[in-house]
């Protein structure tokens, strides 16, 4: 079963010199019950995939193709606007970098828990002790007293895990969480991560997790997808991803994390180059102007390469072992 | 070797007064730390939020008073100068800020904002355009971003011209406080390779503050970890991640989220959160989340114990690690 299925997905925004072209062809699957893990640096559309999702995409930015299917059936691009507000924050919800911008500083946290709940029928009292329980499981000292109290009078580390528990309160089918650790301490960011991965199984929901950190991703995901430039440019299980990378870019990617470098080494790794100008895209693969394999035929257009077992990457030598 | 010694701080405390104007108490934001850096040396502080790290700089660049302890820069005693005397050792001290974007004044161009250093310290008679020009090639950009804005740089760009402002007038320490903070991990690498060929170059002293475990590992000397304002060990970097000492820095070393899926996480959990300045722990101050603690901790400061390559503050310090194996689940009990 697939929660979430996005199909060529392209997006595109009108700017004052030309359109830019945000998505190209995204194509990948959320799977029920599991973590699925997107994986690029700034730049490479990450929030605009959310916000195309959403259907939160800027006045500027529209979708030029391609289809969002949620729960196996509907196009949420196609639904009317009534429909898709009454899928956000009940089916479909969110936790973002700061969890200071999510939480409204004048209303107490119970009323705030209380107010995510307002298509729920329940009784005030039960929708109250409901919230309790959930600060509970998100591991809040004290819950029925945290409810009487306002954002500010929580640290950083209670903030993030407050949101996920506002997030997580109509029990969805999806959670978008969108560099949920990135403000977090280290120490912070693996019990919040732990706190995440606890919560999807009692839940049984899916999570998209959104990340440039890829040690967060290596240990909390089991698919990963690998954006480069607005295109899927690798996906798979997190195994095939970080110890088999097919596409020379998640290849440099992860050599350019300090945490995989076993030896102490003076001389830092690096992509040299810059990302494409995406209002004039190349007509071929998207990495060739950097990529140390690039080759005459990389100036033609790729197709996502199938290497059987879920393992797909848009690249020529996906086929190829060189990158071992 | 004292000759070698850029910077040294002893004793260093920085408090910050709390409450009315009856009731004057302060809290301890740096609470005496102690340390030297050579030149050619690079030092990281690394720690939580709230550790002290950054007020500790702040201390240094003297941009924050400290209420004991003495910092000596080049052999002079810089805590307590006033603004004018502070000026000539400030040149000498270049400082980069944790923002890199919010560093730099959107008003002003990049050549405006690189040459601005020699303008400041109008004692360096320099030709600004030959200034910018030169400093711009050294931080690897084309001479042509001088006439940019700093809302046209990318982060890495941004960057690179906060380097190109710390180095201008040929500084003998720079500060870095979180210099890869929010990069790109294909970006990070150039802006820590561009500081290492610096310093390399121009035989800079460097103090780096960081929550990057993985930074550290790579490119400091020495490291201090720190907690609630004081430094619970300090080493060589290498034999401080080999064998943390100090359960803390275990800790923190454990928590380091690793990019491989395969890898076996033992965890060493820490119970709660950072406690308040306003009420430190008695005795230990890292016992009540340690996951070693013994009624001591609770009772007594730990005694410091320091070899020629290690200082750890603790009163049960963690053994070496077995070779090949993992982190022992027991320290070794000292001798009463």
């Amino acid at each position: 079963m697939t929660t979430l299925a996005i199909e060529n997905l392209n997006v595109a925004f009108a700017t004052d010199d030309g359109t830019l072209h945000a998505l190209k062809d995204v194509c990948f699957e959320v799977p029920s019950n599991r973590i699925t893990g997107i994986v690029g640096e700034s730049g490479c559309g990450k929030s605009t995939l959310i916000n195309a999702i959403l259907r939160l995409l800027a006045q500027n930015g529209r979708v030029t193709g391609g289809a969002i299917r949620f729960e196996g059936e509907t196009d949420l691009l196609r639904l009317p606007p009534e429909r898709m507000r009454a899928l956000r924050g009940a089916r479909i919800s969110t936790v973002f970098q700061d969890p200071m911008g999510a939480l409204n500083p004048v209303l107490s946290i119970g009323r705030q828990m209380v107010n995510v709940q307002y298509r729920s029928p329940l009784p005030q009292a039960e929708k109250e002790t409901r919230a309790a329980e959930m600060l509970e499981q998100v591991r809040i000292p004290d819950a029925r007293a945290a409810l009487q109290r306002y954002p500010h009078q929580f640290s950083g580390g209670m903030k993030q895990r407050i949101a996920i528990a506002m997030a997580l309160m109509m029990k969805p089918s999806l959670l978008i969480a969108d560099e949920p650790t990135t403000a977090l301490d280290a120490t912070l960011e693996v019990a919040t991560i732990e706190l995440l991965q606890d919560l999807q199984k009692s839940i049984g929901c899916s999570v998209l997790f959104i990340s440039h950190h890829l040690g967060v991703i290596a240990e909390l995901c089991d698919e990963v997808v690998v954006m480069y430039a607005g295109e899927v440019v690798e996906r798979g299980s997190v195994r095939q991803i970080f110890n088999r990378p097919r596409h020379p870019y998640t290849a440099r990617l992860l050599e350019c994390d300090l945490g995989r470098q076993a030896k102490r080494m003076r001389r830092l790794p690096v992509i040299a180059g810059d990302l494409p100008d995406l209002r004039a895209r190349p007509e071929g693969c998207v990495f060739a102007p950097r990529c140390p394999h690039a080759e005459e035929q990389c100036a033609r257009p790729q197709s996502e390469r199938d290497m059987g077992d879920g393992h797909f990457a848009r690249c020529i030598l996906a086929d190829a072992t060189v990158l071992q | 070797m004292s000759g070698d010694v850029v910077l040294s701080v002893a004793d260093a405390q920085v408090a910050f007064p709390m409450g009315g104007f009856l009731r004057r108490a302060s809290i301890l934001g740096v609470a005496g730390v102690s340390f030297e850096i050579r030149r050619g040396e690079t030092f990281a502080l690394v720690g939580e939020s709230g550790s002290g790290k950054t007020t500790l700089a702040r201390a240094i660049n003297g941009l924050q008073k400290i209420s004991a302890g003495r910092i000596e820069f080049l052999g002079t005693r810089i805590d307590g100068l006033g603004a004018r005397r502070m000026r000539p050792m400030r040149r000498r001290m270049a400082m980069m800020f944790q923002d890199p974007v919010g560093s730099l004044s959107p008003r002003m161009t990049v050549g405006d904002l690189v040459s601005e250093p020699f303008r400041i310290h109008r004692g360096v008679s320099a030709d600004l355009r030959a200034q910018t020009r030169r400093l711009l090639s050294l931080v690897g950009l084309p001479e042509d971003f001088a006439a940019r804005y700093p809302h046209q740089l990318s982060g890495g760009q941004a960057r690179r011209i906060g380097v190109a402002r710390a180095i201008a007038l040929d500084p003998d320490l720079v500060i870095a406080d979180e210099p890869t903070a929010g990069l790109d991990v294909s970006v990070q690498g150039e802006i820590l390779n561009l500081l290492n060929d610096l310093r390399e170059k121009m035989g800079l002293a460097m103090l780096i503050i960081t929550h990057n475990l993985h930074v550290v590992r790579h490119i400091a000397d020495s490291t201090a970890v720190m907690y609630l304002g004081r430094f619970v060990e300090t080493g060589e970097t290498q034999r401080v991640f080999a064998a943390p000492a100090h359960p803390y820095t275990a800790a923190l070393l454990s928590a380091n989220p690793e990019p491989d899926p395969d890898k076996a996480r033992e965890r060493i959990s820490l119970p709660a959160e950072v406690p308040s300045l306003l009420a430190r722990p008695r005795g230990c101050e890292f016992h009540p989340r340690c996951p070693w603690t013994q009624p001591r901790c609770a009772e007594q400061a730990p005694p410091t114990r320091a070899d020629a390559e290690r200082r750890v503050s603790c009163h049960f310090p963690l053994p070496p690690p077995p070779p090949h194996g993992r982190m022992p689940p027991t320290p070794i009990e000292t001798g009463e």
